[in-house]
């Protein structure tokens, strides 16, 4: 074999060498996971208008009931299984976020409870709520600047 | 059963519609390109936030409900609504407290119960 010189080459050789991942079925099972978790939401969404709840309030349970859900099926070491199988179907909603934050911090859990899972929690999650906050100060900013409302 | 009764199934389905769709198109980027998982949540935060701001969101929320207020592109986009609203309310201070205001919920409760669930979970020991 000839040796690899340029990222090129070695990009080359990791895509020859990487299985391909079927990307239709991938997608047919993001889809179909994905859209069942949002179904779920839709439903806590309902009960909770049903009981008298408005739509922010309603909004903010859903994504408790979700998060805490995901939490303890991270825990239960559930999640990462349909995670496999789902692939974005679990990441992309609130559960992913919620997954993000549990599963690293099992892992470093024999670090300790304060700086192995209290630290390693924000592995992924700290950059989201870096983005997203920062984003929304900047709109907020902008929303100012123009006189747009919400 | 008067809450079956009131449940609108067009609603559902469109609702299961639309989050599919948002996730496949988080598997076309995870298969296609060379992004990690982590760097997808932080484009879909960021991308709902921009989408929330601009006031088109909204339009997605009210057509697919959950379908677009449970994907992470929900949380960026009421990040952003949030900021939008305290900033009538509390000037430039809403800039700063609005997002997370609006959020917190959320937040805290991923904080709290992934904090919970690492407690009792055990780390995965891998077999030889």
């Amino acid at each position: 074999m000839k040796p690899i010189e340029t990222k090129q080459e070695y990009s080359n050789y990791v895509d020859q060498k990487s299985p391909n991942s079927p990307i239709w079925k991938n997608c047919l099972n993001a889809f179909w996971v994905g859209g069942l978790i949002c179904t779920i939401g839709q439903f806590i969404m309902n009960f909770c208008k049903y009981q008298g709840l408005d739509e922010t309030a309603s909004s903010t349970v859903v994504s408790i009931v979700l998060i805490a859900i995901s939490a303890i099926l991270t825990g239960l070491n559930i999640f990462n299984k349909i995670g496999k199988f789902a692939g974005a179907g679990s990441l992309i909603p609130i559960t992913g976020f919620a997954n993000s934050i549990v599963s690293p911090a099992i892992e470093y859990k024999s670090e300790g409870y304060v700086m192995g899972v209290g630290g390693k929690m924000f592995t992924v999650a700290g950059p989201v709520l870096v983005f997203g906050i920062s984003s929304s100060v900047i709109i907020g900013i902008l929303a100012i600047l123009f006189g747009a409302g919400a | 059963m008067d809450f079956i009764q009131s449940i609108d199934w067009m609603g559902i389905l469109k609702c299961f519609v639309v989050g599919g769709i948002i996730c496949v198109i988080g598997q076309i980027l995870i298969d296609k390109t060379k992004l990690t998982p982590a760097r997808i949540l932080v484009i879909y935060v960021t991308t709902g936030a921009i989408l929330g701001g601009l006031g088109i969101y909204k339009y997605l929320i009210d057509f697919a409900g959950a379908g677009a207020t449970v994907p992470l592109l929900g949380f960026g986009a009421n990040l952003a609504k949030g900021a939008m609203q305290e900033v009538q309310k509390a000037g430039l201070l809403g800039a700063f407290t609005g997002g997370v205001k609006a959020s917190a919920g959320g937040i805290a409760a991923a904080v709290f119960f992934g904090y919970l669930a690492s407690l009792i979970a055990k780390p995965k020991i891998k077999k030889q």
